[in-house]
């Protein structure tokens, strides 16, 4: 049965790397961090149920405390430079390179 | 954790917390707690008379609970298994909390960071605030958390610890890198860079410990250490599991290939914010790194080590070639930090019998120290040197600096000459100490990339040396600002350590001896 969960879990995780590296929106991008995580705090999970004991569940609570808090950062940042160039794509941020 | 499924049902064991071993964390954290409140409640003209003592008391307090500890000789793991206190993390702690009691010392809220953070650049909002006077003292609080996230980060015993601590340190600075006050949008552009990068790379490492966690059933790092040898049939977790735990690792450190953050970070990041981030973060980052590698897959260096060959090769390689073609001051010496985080890695990799990771061990925890005092010294000195739209970046700014303040040139100087690690300088002995551990360990072809790449970097420095004393000044060029007593005091102090470490480097030997000799403890 677990590996159901991981299979899903890592077409998540997947799809949030992806995501990642081809999306141009920020907040989409930052978004695609979010389902990593999650796709994380599903193979906790299901780990947990394998394992027996209750290790993976307690961290997938830290987890969405962290990504709580990564969400106040990030929202904070993406909005501030938004303000600035009235644009949220990662490839106008183009001004530090080589 | 999960002893607590043993107890009989209705009762639950309370956990135990070892204060007194805590405590410089705990100090730091409260402080960081006090400034917080002290923002929320103090009238605006009076913070920063109260931040500054705030942070910098906390932070020596937090240094001499360290220094207690360390003396009281007490190793063993605390708060249920989640933090350990021993030789290595004492002595690392020491180290980030100096570095940052120096760090912080380069703060000045008025010249360096922003009036008013969501105010937007070239607006009139901005110019009131500027008119206003207005400063974010929030800096300090920001600062703090930063620091006891790196405590936490690199003593971490187990991995959720241990992602506790990487995001408790990344998220101030993520933040604080789009503080700056000049430049604004290559402020604000770093501190989007680094907070995607690394948040994409903190849900690697998540995903990495998720997946060691399948493997063994825990995530403390002596039971995955345990688990190597018994568990069977779940290898590829085991595998994919360290590889990604490796990635989010790397990257913290910087090294090649998840390098490109660091020269955009550190160029855009307000300048004493990258002094923080190029002494502290790094330290921290090797604490980690060490632990993860050295304690929870210490008998899987077989698999790991070819990796990190190529991994400490490449960082080597980019850093020192890259940093040639850099025509900006704070990006040439992100740069050069990449490539010490390469020599770094060649310690990590000289892994083997207990004596021999005791002298790798010992020579990268003394090669830290004296980096970290060098970069928080070469970064002040950048803060120093200014004209009319602020800190002067371009290196051809900096032509004539050694006609124009010759004891300012010659300090930068001396810094540039411990990166080269010329003998007489800190630089030299932190090389000498881990390219020795490599040699005896086996690495020897890594040592001779190392000091390849060495040669290659001392050319740069040795340019912007020539370009500083050998050229004619700029008739506009920029003014060297000596207003700031604590700017001053800073780069006295890392010049005086980058002297007695490159003169005297017996009694830090020793200590870092000391410190490796108990190794980790499980």
């Amino acid at each position: 049965m677990t590996t159901h969960y991981l299979v899903l879990s890592a077409l998540l995780f997947s799809i949030g790397a992806i995501g990642v590296l081809i999306r141009r929106n920020a907040i989409v991008v930052f978004m695609c961090v979010e389902l990593m995580l999650n796709a994380a705090n599903l193979a906790l999970v299901a780990f947990a149920r394998m394992h027996g004991n209750l290790d993976g569940q307690i961290i997938a609570f830290f987890v969405m405390v962290v990504a709580a808090a990564e969400v106040v950062v990030g929202l904070a940042i993406i909005v501030t430079i938004f303000r600035t160039r009235r644009s949220a794509s990662v490839d106008d941020v183009n001004l530090l390179k080589y | 954790m999960s002893t607590l499924l043993a107890a009989p049902p209705g009762t639950i064991p309370a956990p135990t917390i070892e204060y007194t071993q805590l405590a410089p964390m705990m100090l730091v954290f409260g402080a960081a707690i006090v400034g917080v409140l002290v923002e929320a409640f103090a009238p605006r003209h009076l913070r920063s008379a109260v931040h500054v003592p705030l942070t910098l008391l906390s932070l020596a307090g937090a240094f001499a609970l360290t220094i207690l500890l360390a003396v009281d000789g007490t190793r063993n793991v605390a708060a249920m298994g989640a933090v350990a206190v021993d030789g290595p993390s004492l002595f690392i702690h020491g180290t980030i909390l100096v570095l940052a009691f120096v760090s912080v010392l380069l703060f000045n809220e008025r010249l360096q960071f922003v009036s008013q953070a969501a105010s937007v650049p070239g607006s009139t909002e901005e110019e009131d605030s500027l008119e206003e006077g207005a400063v974010q003292t929030e800096v300090y609080p920001l600062a703090l958390f930063a620091i006891g996230g790196m405590l936490l980060f690199s003593a971490a015993n187990d991995l959720l610890a241990m992602f506790v601590g990487l995001e408790v340190m990344s998220l101030p600075l993520y933040l604080l890198c789009g503080l700056a006050r000049r430049r604004r949008l290559l402020s604000q552009e770093a501190a989007v860079k680094y907070f995607l990068l690394g948040a994409f790379s903190s849900a690697f490492f998540l995903y990495g410990m998720a997946l060691i966690y399948g493997f063994a059933g825990s995530v403390d790092l002596a039971k995955i250490n345990d688990a190597l040898g018994s568990a069977s049939g779940r290898d590829t977790l085991l595998y994919v599991g360290a590889a990604l735990l490796g990635v989010g690792l790397l990257f913290k450190i910087g090294a090649a290939p998840f390098q490109a953050w660091k020269p955009d970070v550190y160029q855009g990041a307000p300048t004493p914010i990258t002094a923080l981030m190029a002494s502290g973060t790094l330290v921290a980052a090797f604490g980690a790194v060490l632990r993860v590698f050295w304690v929870a897959l210490g008998n899987l260096d077989w698999d790991w080590r070819p990796v990190m060959w190529g991994v400490a090769i490449l960082t080597m390689v980019v850093g020192a070639i890259l940093a040639i073609t850099q025509t900006d001051i704070k990006r040439m010496l992100a740069y050069s930090s990449i490539a010490h985080a390469g020599f770094l890695l060649t310690g990590v990799i000289a892994t083997g019998g207990p004596a021999q990771n005791e002298e790798a061990l010992s020579g990268i925890l003394f090669y830290l120290v004296a980096y970290g005092f060098t970069t928080v010294g070469a970064f002040a000195v950048v803060t120093m040197v200014r004209d009319a739209g602020g800190e002067a970046g371009h290196l051809s700014r900096w032509a004539g600096l050694g006609k124009r303040s010759p004891l300012l040139a010659g300090v930068f100087a001396f810094f540039l000459l411990a990166f080269a690690g010329i003998p007489l300088t800190s630089g030299f002995f932190g090389k000498y100490a881990v390219f020795a551990a490599a040699v005896s360990g086996g690495a020897t072809p890594l040592v001779i990339v190392g000091v390849v790449s060495s040669a290659i970097a001392a050319f740069f420095y040795v340019r912007v040396i020539v370009l500083m004393f050998f050229s004619d000044p700029a008739p506009d060029g920029p003014t060297v600002d000596v207003s700031s007593m604590g700017t001053a005091a800073v780069v006295a102090v890392a010049a005086a350590a980058t002297v007695v470490l490159g003169v005297l480097p017996q009694p830090v030997l020793d200590l870092a001896d000391a410190a490796a000799h108990s190794l980790f403890v499980r």
